[in-house]
């Protein structure tokens, strides 16, 4: 019988079926982070159990770290300094690999999995962040977790867990140009709902999922969340695999070639049966901007922001909820919104490839004076790159900062916030109210180079025109 | 590691209206800057009740309520506990909701609370009725699946596996996984990306 990629790794990682009929799911590798991992550590603590496969566990430090320079320790921060102290006591008492600011390898959790080939096709991947689901774009079963999670990850190296259903969700044609997988999860989530993928794992398929580039994968899955599905998956191909050969952490040698075949094995079978089957033309897609205070309230740059009374019953008081937050009234073109920050960064894009783009948008130009502007690389081996490649100096020479790696203004857990009611273009995934750390400020959800134009301009601006 | 099972919990409600409630609501990231969980329930939903005066975790008639009923969606965004944990600590016991979300609903379920889904009239009806009379008692039958509050009876659906786990004390997992012993290592064993390709 024709199995999914989800069958095949489930059924590899299943230890048993415990009492409650829900799997004992063996953790192929366990990502911390500062945030989700200290009452976790002080639980094992009590219960005097040690971290179960300290070597299938790997730290790192994203959350809430400075991103301006020096990150000189102790941190201003105090609170900071202490999440810091905690997590590499804890990393070294567990003796726990842990990538800390003088590693040259610290970076966003979901960021430096993948790049340094931590993050492997047919594992099963689980972090105390809801974005886990990005290193799905390698072909593994990831996702996030909460702290009893992760204390259950580290005394065991399992959880308990119900296999969720599949729903493939195929993207075919061809993207127009100035559109990107950043665009691609927008409209997916804008056509499925928010909550379309509660109980499924997405496996995203079709013809713009197949030529896309791993980095694109990696942020077309990041946002599996934001539509509900736990899960995000692309079956391993040979862009994956040559994406993988020589980093870090995958195999090398000969070995690389015998891990290939077992990858090419976990890929969903061709005649496989989904449990539901949805489309998008990729053709259609435009270049994608949030209106409202959830990922699923988006429209293309072009066109009008809703009317709450033409949306369904059920999402008409949200769509109030959200034109009231945001200033914005009903039938008001997207384009033109006024933007006061411009935020590049975060684990939906922050690698090399999304600061190429927004780069290229930003040569030449110069940021309006009524913005700020902050390019927060994802790792430092992003940053290093990327410095090497002269983009720091693009961006500076464009009014635009160039920070440290850190998730930063994404949830506005360091000193990186809005302040007010500012209006914030900005590459992250999430628009809630509050999110990037004003409880008043409001957020549009936009690719890179979107957000570079928006820079440029000021307000919100199809970079179609500026390309 | 078993505690005593939640069969079924009884309690005041608090109605929490809208939908696609997300965690970043129920507490703002800036309190997730801390090492323990101390202190987290003083914390739940305090920018919306900021902006909110007439919230329902702002208002008298609602204090002393367990029993929180939630539209559709609750609880989607981010990963963190520290959501649910606050909600517990503010004296959150089970939650009635149209949907949950499944990493919070996962959550909940860690610490001991049932998240139980009712068709969404039934949670406008739950929410009214709290409304009008927010001393009634609201009781979550987990075993049966169902809400009672006076005489009216709503059906309800908790997944099998985390109704098990609820009913019979066993929410808290690391004790059960535990317990599969060396069988753990042999699985892992079995992987060639653990046993080297």
């Amino acid at each position: 019988m024709a199995s999914s990629l989800l069958d095949k790794v489930w059924e590899a990682h299943t230890v048993r079926t415990l009492p409650s009929g829900q799997t004992q799911l063996l953790i192929g590798l366990h990502l911390i982070h500062e945030v989700t991992s200290p009452q976790a550590f002080q639980a094992l603590r009590e219960m005097k159990v040690p971290v179960r496969m300290p070597e299938r566990t790997f730290a790192t430090l994203d959350h809430i770290i400075p991103t301006t320079a020096p990150q000189a320790r102790p941190f201003a921060d105090a609170v900071a300094e202490e999440m810091t102290v905690h997590l590499t006591r804890n990393a070294e008492q567990s003796r726990v690999p842990f990538f800390d600011l003088t590693s040259g390898r610290q970076g966003i959790v979901h960021v430096i999995g993948p790049e340094l080939g931590l993050t492997q096709p047919g594992m099963t991947i689980a972090c105390g962040d809801s974005h886990t689901a990005t290193h799905g774009a390698v072909g593994a079963i990831a996702f996030g977790i909460g702290t009893s999670q992760v204390r259950d990850v580290l005394a065991t190296q399992c959880l308990a867990m119900a296999k969720p259903k599949l729903r493939q969700v195929r993207v075919d044609g061809t993207l127009a140009k100035g559109v990107y997988a950043k665009d691609v999860i927008l409209a997916i989530i804008r056509a499925l709902g928010v909550n379309g993928g509660v109980g499924y794992a997405y496996e995203y398929a079709g013809d713009v999922v197949d030529r896309m580039t791993m980095e694109e994968r990696l942020t077309l899955c990041n946002m599996s969340i934001e539509g509900g599905a736990r899960f995000g998956y692309v079956n391993p191909d040979q862009t994956t695999f040559d994406y993988l050969r020589g980093r870090q952490y995958a195999p090398q040698g000969a070995a690389f070639d015998r891990a290939v075949t077992w990858w090419k094995g976990v890929a969903s079978d061709a005649d496989t049966r989904y449990d539901d089957v949805k489309r998008l033309d990729g053709g259609a897609i435009p270049p994608m901007v949030t209106w409202g205070i959830n990922p699923g309230q988006s429209v293309g740059v072009g066109e009008r922001i809703p009317n709450p009374e033409t949306a369904p019953e059920l999402e008409r008081a949200t769509y109030r909820e959200g034109l009231a937050h945001m200033g914005f009234e009903a039938g008001q073109p997207i384009a033109g919104a006024k933007i006061d920050v411009v935020f590049i960064g975060s684990c939906t894009n922050s690698r090399i490839s999304d600061l190429r783009v927004a780069a290229a948008v930003a040569k030449g130009r110069r940021v309006a004076k009524t913005v700020r502007a902050i390019v927060v690389p994802g790792s430092q081996l992003v940053a290093r790159e990327a410095e090497a490649e002269g983009l720091h100096e693009v961006f500076r020479e464009a009014g635009f900062e160039w920070r440290n790696a850190g998730c930063s203004m994404c949830l506005g857990m360091n000193d990186d916030k809005l302040r007010g009611r500012e209006m914030s273009a900005s590459t992250s995934n999430r628009n809630f109210i509050g999110r990037q750390g004003s409880p008043t400020g409001r957020t549009l959800l936009m690719s890179p180079a979107m957000a570079a134009a928006a820079a440029v301009n000021g307000a919100v601006t199809d970079v179609r025109e500026m390309m | 590691m078993t505690e005593s099972g939640r069969r079924q919990i009884a309690g005041r409600g608090i109605p929490v209206p809208g939908n696609d409630i997300d965690t970043d609501r129920i507490i703002p990231a800036r309190f997730l800057k801390t090492v323990t969980n101390e202190g987290l329930g003083l914390h739940a939903f305090e920018d919306a009740r900021k902006h909110d005066p007439e919230h329902p975790f702002n208002q008298k008639v609602y204090e002393g309520a367990s029993v929180l009923v939630a539209g559709l969606n609750f609880g989607c965004g981010s990963s963190r506990e520290h959501a649910p944990e606050s909600l517990k600590q503010w004296g959150i016991k089970a939650i009635v909701g149209g949907s949950f979300a499944e990493i919070f609903f996962g959550n909940c379920t860690m610490l001991g609370i049932p998240c139980m889904s009712v068709d969404n009239e039934d949670v406008l009806w739950l929410q009214r009725a709290i409304g009008r009379d927010p001393r009634q008692p609201v009781t979550v039958d987990v075993e049966k699946q169902e809400v009672r509050v006076g005489d009216r009876v709503i059906k309800g659906r908790i997944p099998d596996g985390a109704r098990n786990q609820l009913v019979s004390g066993a929410w808290n997992a690391t004790g059960v996984l535990l317990e599969a012993g060396d069988a753990i290592e042999a699985t892992a064993k079995r992987l060639p990306y653990v046993s080297g390709f």
